[in-house]
């Protein structure tokens, strides 16, 4: 089943697989872009009540229905929420009861800012596996964010207890359309999926539930289940999962990059040949959908959709050192000239891009250019978990790019550069922006680098609060969102900005010559990729998935596999044809298996019939004298032939279609006429 | 043979690591070592077993190196550059950083002794080019067949026990391992495999070490003592590991005590070994790891850098030199200065090879001579102190592993020949696993388990996973008017049993699929017998015949009742089923016959019919030895109440 699509990589898919009984979550993400309904914080307490009051004036005359549809085509930033604001989750999970959950498996960081939200139920009993570095990066997001809401809540008092007061229908009737539809998704039912924020003891609780893993690493859940993930590329410690089971193998292949600049590459190899794959790589799916109402972005700045395409995709080798990482540094070296210009112009820089991997290699590039282009400016780094996210940053060698260890290699230092930077002091890291260090050390014109992306939250609010108004100042964000939405708090902007898309996934034109070297039995889509996959004959079985919706896949296998322990010097080279066994069975990394307590052969047991003539012959050879005759049998319509043994002793033999019955007083007859009867049937 | 080792190196003696194993047509090096203590070709294992024609790469699937020192790694450069192999090398990813530092440093310490070159530092960098760094527990994939997998193996950082799987053989190479955590790695772990063969390390076959404290204690008690009297302290050691665990213990120590006397790392290697023990830092213990987000625990508070021209500074100090065991280079330097004055004290941690200076001292009892070259020759006159710090494991260690592990086979090398053969001897007796110590270019085959992959049907599965319960029903009857007792005995008799049907795609199907799925039909051969037992007088009377009032089911459940107890006494290893109207022993059942005319009554003897009860017996043919042995005792018993 497939949960939500998603957006991008802030909110990553989620899909919930039903594997041998086996429910398997992958990826409990925050919707957090639909933070934007809310409104920041203002840094001033009047403006505040001038806010309020001119804002409940608005809602008293947008109450009839035409009135508020004008409203929303002109909204402005006073229609924003005014409250402590709660999250966004997958909805449709909260129709899952926890406790049947028996897996989850977290593909990236932001795969896992949701789970505290499930693991503090205290029904939740699944296992979380996720890769080492995404559970360190995700426990960070979390607690940056929770850091982050404090302010909130400091602002906005305690909690109120039970729904808070924008949640009633009647106020959220009031809304403008286009925050309607993010609060109540375009049919009206996702409210459900708002939570209020999580605490740091329910992170804490949740990362104690995970269990970590490495790349390749093959973890086994209740025996049967063998978890596998795989580098994805995506981000540091983001991965695609390989799910063995004894009844076949699935692979999950979330948003993929062949080659990363900071992360470990996309480990594709690995994933070839499983039985199912599913393909939850939405990035080109929304591409499709955006080409579409393509807007040009007007206000100054730079857009970098640009159009690398002169790549043979056919010689799929070429793709790793090839476009991605390519595009991914020019991306980067392109984002250090704007930012340079803008700062030659004496203006500032304030970059919100909310990934790490992203952010290691920007803040390593821009400290370059700014060295190559002799400008002294300060860079600071503002968040509650900067400091851990850097001392982290250094000591995982084994989830970065290979460009980046081969560096490391060659040239002993530590991986990234800012350890020296902030050596030099040309890095500044501070936990919050009101820190004595931090205001101390502030001059302007700087770059800073802080979170959030939303652009609600965070330290990013009174810069951008500071800067809104300089036209010479340069505000960096990601490319995807409703600029328009985001902006709202902080009109009229005269600051510049400059939109960047980074690589969350794979181009579309690559998909399908990757499903082609994969070789899955089953591909599941999604939906909106159909028209692109069905134009190509694929020598697979492809299944269209959409939200929501169960896709049963066929059964793979009416057996399952099982090894049976041979001592190889027991290697009798008999072409035996059935043998009897008996041991003890285990399951193990999802692999049956026998372990014999006796190689003999058990029992026997006789198929076929006796052919009477052949058994009397065999008898009279064993020197008994006999005589046979045919008779009605006793109890049944069955034709029974009797077999009379005279001599040496008395026997008799009652053959009927399917039994034999040898009636015998001493143990030497009867091992001959069994022996007899055993001959003329085939016995195993 | 599916496994075929054959040991290059290390075998009886430690080092030059190096085992080439085959497993399945596939040939795995594992290590590829140097002797320390040879200046010849001995130096190197002997690479043309391997290979007449010298073609490597086509004799060898990959090359595993468990972790950098220079009897693991040292021959590897002059493997992969002077002999030309260009396959696929691996091993752990501090190893592949620490290693080009250890190969430079000790090129460097081979031209000090005034060897011949065999590789240059370019090669060194070529060759470091073509390892693949894995992480532990990472499975890696070699070919389609060879699957390698990497366990911690603590002893140095970055250090690793090997899992080699190719078709349904698998090994396991230890490498050198520590089971006991120290002051800065953690012990070895490693999961529950299946095994056939374990080739291990055996340097400690025979010592078991007694507590790590009380050597720490007399450790720095010694060097407290010289420091006090004004001495200085040398150690020799590996420029990573027992360096940066005995820097640890020092740091630890002059901290409690307020010392000030400094602490030198000699220069260069050391300083940048502690950077990437910093980066590395998830590969070091737990205890480290958790304290490292407060401060880096390689972060040394006294300790300070060396340089050459205090070695005759005067008043005290400790110094870390390299090499370790004495080899040459600056240690050896620090040491004739330092060796001939008695105040000073020289402290040896870990294992010295046989032939190094290291190990003369070792044996030594000051004041001494030690020839330390040909010409040279010095009057050993300072204190020794010799430190068990080795971060191998006991033989307490080995038989854990070997334990846990248990494979079928284990094969011992690095160790010294007589230690290791009393450890075979220990492995052999208390574990019952086969166990070898070849020698040098010796090689064991070992055979392996073969596995039949065959699909097995749903039923079986079901029928042997869930719980089976038996349910023995015994019904005691004592006495005839006694009320019946019965019991219910439970058994989960979980036993596996199914038939194998050997075809194209073996199948594995549940004893009552057989038929099925055969498409066959079953054809029952029993074999029956009336047996007339004879029965006393005195049941006569209280038994009454069929005919009269006593209802006969119960006549028939005290003869049979009477029949049980007797068998159970003379059949007490096989279980009998009594559910009243019939005994049941594997096939063979019995149960009273009152018909007039059984079929299966044979011989009548009319001597005894009047006093006799029939018992029908009938039983499957797979039985038969057994149900006659039932049927002549009941021919010879006389049924008796009490």
């Amino acid at each position: 089943t497939c949960l939500s699509e998603g957006k991008g990589y802030h909110f990553p898919p989620c899909h919930i697989v039903n594997i041998c009984g086996f429910r398997v979550l992958i990826d409990c993400p925050l919707d957090l872009s639909a933070l934007a309904v809310f409104s920041p914080l203002p840094t001033v307490i009047s403006n505040l009540f001038d806010e309020k009051t001119s804002n409940d004036g608005g809602q008293c005359s947008s109450n009839s229905e035409s009135v508020r549809q004008e409203v929303a085509e002109s909204f402005d930033s006073k229609s924003l929420i005014q409250a402590e604001p709660w999250y966004k989750t997958v909805k449709s999970l909260q129709l899952w009861s926890v406790h049947s959950l028996d897996v989850v498996l977290i593909s990236s960081p932001t795969g896992m800012l949701g789970l505290p939200f499930l693991t503090r139920n205290k029904d939740f009993r699944a296992k979380i596996y996720a890769t080492e570095a995404a559970s360190r990066l995700g426990e960070l997001l979390m607690e940056d964010l929770v850091s982050m809401h404090m302010e909130f809540r400091q602002f906005y008092g305690p909690e109120e207890f039970g729904c808070p007061q924008w949640m009633a229908w009647e106020k959220l009737e009031l809304l403008p359309m286009a925050l309607k539809d993010i609060v109540l998704g375009s049919e009206g039912t996702e409210l459900c999926g708002w939570m209020s924020i999580y605490s740091a003891a329910d992170i804490k609780g949740c990362m104690e539930k995970v269990q970590s893993v490495k790349y390749a690493e093959e973890a086994c859940y209740n025996g049967s289940l063998t978890i596998k993930a795989l580098s994805s590329g995506l981000e540091i410690g983001a991965c695609n999962w390989n799910i063995l089971s004894p009844r076949g193998s699935i692979s999950y292949l979330s948003g993929s990059v062949f080659a990363s600049t900071t992360a470990t590459g996309f480990d594709y190899k690995a994933l070839k040949g499983s039985d199912i794959l599913l393909y939850s790589d939405f990035t080109d799916c929304n591409d499709v959908d955006s080409e579409k109402n393509n807007f040009p972005l007007a206000t100054g700045g730079c857009s970098y959709s640009s159009d690398i395409g002169s790549c043979s995709e056919t010689i799929i080798e070429s793709w790793i050192d090839s476009s991605e990482y390519t595009r991914e540094m020019e991306t980067v070296s392109s984002i250090c000239s704007c930012a340079l210009e803008t700062i030659s112009d004496g203006g500032s820089v304030l970059i919100a891009i909310g990934r790490p991997g992203v952010m290691l290699q920007l803040l390593e590039d821009m400290s370059l250019s700014l060295d190559s282009s002799n400008l002294k400016v300060p860079i600071y780094l503002v968040s509650s978990v900067a400091e851990e996210l850097l001392a982290f940053s250094n000591i995982i060698p084994e989830c970065l790019s290979s460009q980046r260890q081969e560096r490391f290699y060659s040239k002993p230092g530590p991986l990234f550069t800012h350890v020296q930077l902030s050596n030099e002091k040309k890095l500044l890291v501070s936990p919050a922006i009101h820190s004595s260090k931090f205001l101390t050390s502030w001059q302007e014109p700087c770059i800073v680098f802080c979170p959030h992306w939303s652009l609600r939250l965070g330290p990013v609010v009174h810069l951008l609060q500071r800067w809104c108004q300089d036209p010479n100042s340069l505000l960096l964000m990601e490319e995807g969102y409703d600029i328009n939405l985001a902006f709202l708090p902080f009109k009229p902007m005269s600051m510049k900005y400059g939109l960047c898309s980074f690589i969350s996934g794979m181009k579309l034109r690559k998909v399908i010559p990757l499903l082609k070297i994969l070789q899955p039995k089953h591909v599941l889509v999604p939906e909106s990729l159909r028209p692109h996959i069905s134009c190509c004959n694929p020598n697979f079985s492809v299944c269209y998935f959409s939200e929501n919706e169960t896709v049963i896949m066929p059964k793979l296998k009416s057996y399952a596999d099982m090894d049976i322990a041979m001592d190889s010097d027991s290697k009798e080279k008999e072409e035996q044809y059935i043998a009897k066994l008996k041991g003890e069975l285990l399951v193990e990394q999802g692999k049956h298996r026998l372990v014999l307590e006796n190689k003999l052969v058990l029992s026997l047991q006789v198929k076929g019939r006796v052919d009477l003539d052949s058994l009397l012959t065999a008898l009279q050879k064993m020197g008994m004298k006999v005589t046979a005759e045919h008779a009605q049998s006793t109890d049944g319509p069955e034709n029974v032939s009797i077999v009379y043994i005279s001599e040496p002793k008395e026997a008799l033999i009652e053959i009927t279609p399917t039994r034999t019955m040898i009636s015998v007083a001493d143990e030497t007859t009867s091992s001959l006429v069994s022996e007899a009867v055993r001959s003329t049937l085939v016995c195993f | 043979m599916p496994i075929d080792c054959l040991v290059l190196g290390a075998g009886q003696e430690v080092g030059k690591s190096c085992v080439v194993v085959t497993i399945n047509g596939k040939r795995i090096m594992f290590d590829c070592g140097m002797h320390m203590g040879y200046m010849d070709h001995n130096k190197y294992p002997d690479f043309s077993r391997i290979s007449k024609t010298r073609d490597f790469n086509k004799e060898l699937s990959c090359i595993i190196i468990t972790h950098f020192h220079q009897d693991h790694i040292g021959a590897l450069p002059y493997f992969t550059e002077v002999c030309g192999y260009n396959g696929p090398i691996y091993m752990t990813y501090p190893t592949k950083a620490l290693a080009p530092l250890m190969l430079e440093d000790n090129r460097n310490v081979m031209l000090g002794r005034g060897e011949k070159e065999q590789f240059t530092s370019e090669q060194i960098m070529e060759c470091m080019k073509k390892v693949i760094a894995v992480d532990l527990k990472q499975t890696v994939l070699v070919d389609n067949d060879l699957q390698i997998r990497a366990y911690y193996a603590g002893h140095v950082l970055g250090a690793a026990m090997f899992y080699a799987k190719v078709g349904d053989a698998a090994m396991v190479y230890t490498g050198d391992y520590n089971m006991t955590a120290d002051r800065h790695l953690g012990a070895a772990q490693i999961d529950r495999l299946q095994l056939d063969l374990v080739i291990t390390e055996s340097t400690y076959a025979t010592t078991t070490r007694d507590s790590k404290y009380v050597r720490e204690r007399e450790f720095l008690k010694a060097v407290h003592n010289c420091v006090a009297s004004g001495g200085k302290v040398l150690i020799p050691a590996f420029a990573l590991g027992r360096a940066q665990e005995i820097c640890m213990l020092l740091d630890d120590y002059w901290e409690r005590m307020n010392l000030n006397v400094p602490i030198y790392l000699s220069a260069g290697l050391t300083i940048q070994a502690n950077m990437y023990y910093k980066v590395f830092i998830n590969w070091t213990s737990q205890k480290v790891k958790n304290s490292s987000t407060t401060r880096n625990a390689f972060d040394f508070k006294n300790v300070r850098s060396f340089d050459r021209s205090m070695i005759n500074a005067p008043g005290p100090c400790v110094l870390f030199a390299t090499p370790g065991m004495l080899t040459g280079g600056f240690s050896l330097e620090v040491f004739k200065q330092w060796a001939p004055c008695e105040q000073n004290l020289i402290a040896l941690p870990g294992y010295c090879v046989a032939g190094t200076v290291g190990r003369k001292l070792m044996s030594a009892k000051t004041p001494a001579i030690i020839n330390v070259d040909k010409n040279t020759q010095i009057d050993v006159r300072c204190q020794i102190h010799r430190l068990s710090f080795s971060a191998h494991t006991d033989d307490k260690g080995i038989m854990d592993l070997v334990r846990f592990l248990s494979p079928k086979h284990v094969i011992l090398v690095h160790g010294e020949k007589t230690n290791m053969a009393k450890l075979k001897e220990k492995i052999e007796s208390d574990l019952g696993i086969l166990c070898f110590y070849p020698a040098n270019n010796e090689s064991v085959p070992i055979p392996s388990t073969l596995y039949i992959k065959a699909d097995v049907s749903k039923s079986f599965l079901k029928s042997s996973l869930s719980p089976n319960f038996k349910f023995l029903k015994t019904i005691s009857r004592a006495d005839a008017d006694e009320r019946a007792k019965s019991s219910v005995q439970v058994y989960d008799d979980r036993v596996a049993e199914g038939a194998l049907i050997m075809q194209k795609n073996p199948k594995f199907v549940h004893q009552n699929e057989l038929m099925v799925s055969l498409g066959a039909e079953n054809h029952e051969v029993l074999v029956a017998y009336c047996c007339p037992v004879c029965v006393s007088d005195e049941l006569k009377d209280v038994a009454p015949s069929p005919g009269e009032n006593m209802p006969p089911v119960l006549d028939k459940r005290s003869l049979v009742h009477l029949l049980y107890t007797k068998l159970s006494n003379d059949f007490q290893d096989v279980t009998i089923q009594n559910d009243g109207d019939h005994l049941q022993i594997k096939s063979f059942t019995v149960s009273p016959c009152l018909k007039e005319m059984c079929p299966h009554r044979i011989q009548v003897n009319p001597d005894c019919t009047s006093k006799a009860v029939n018992f029908c017996c009938t039983w499957s043919m797979e039985d038969e030895k057994l149900a006659w042995g039932v049927v002549s005792i009941m021919k010879d018993l006389e049924l008796k109440t009490g």
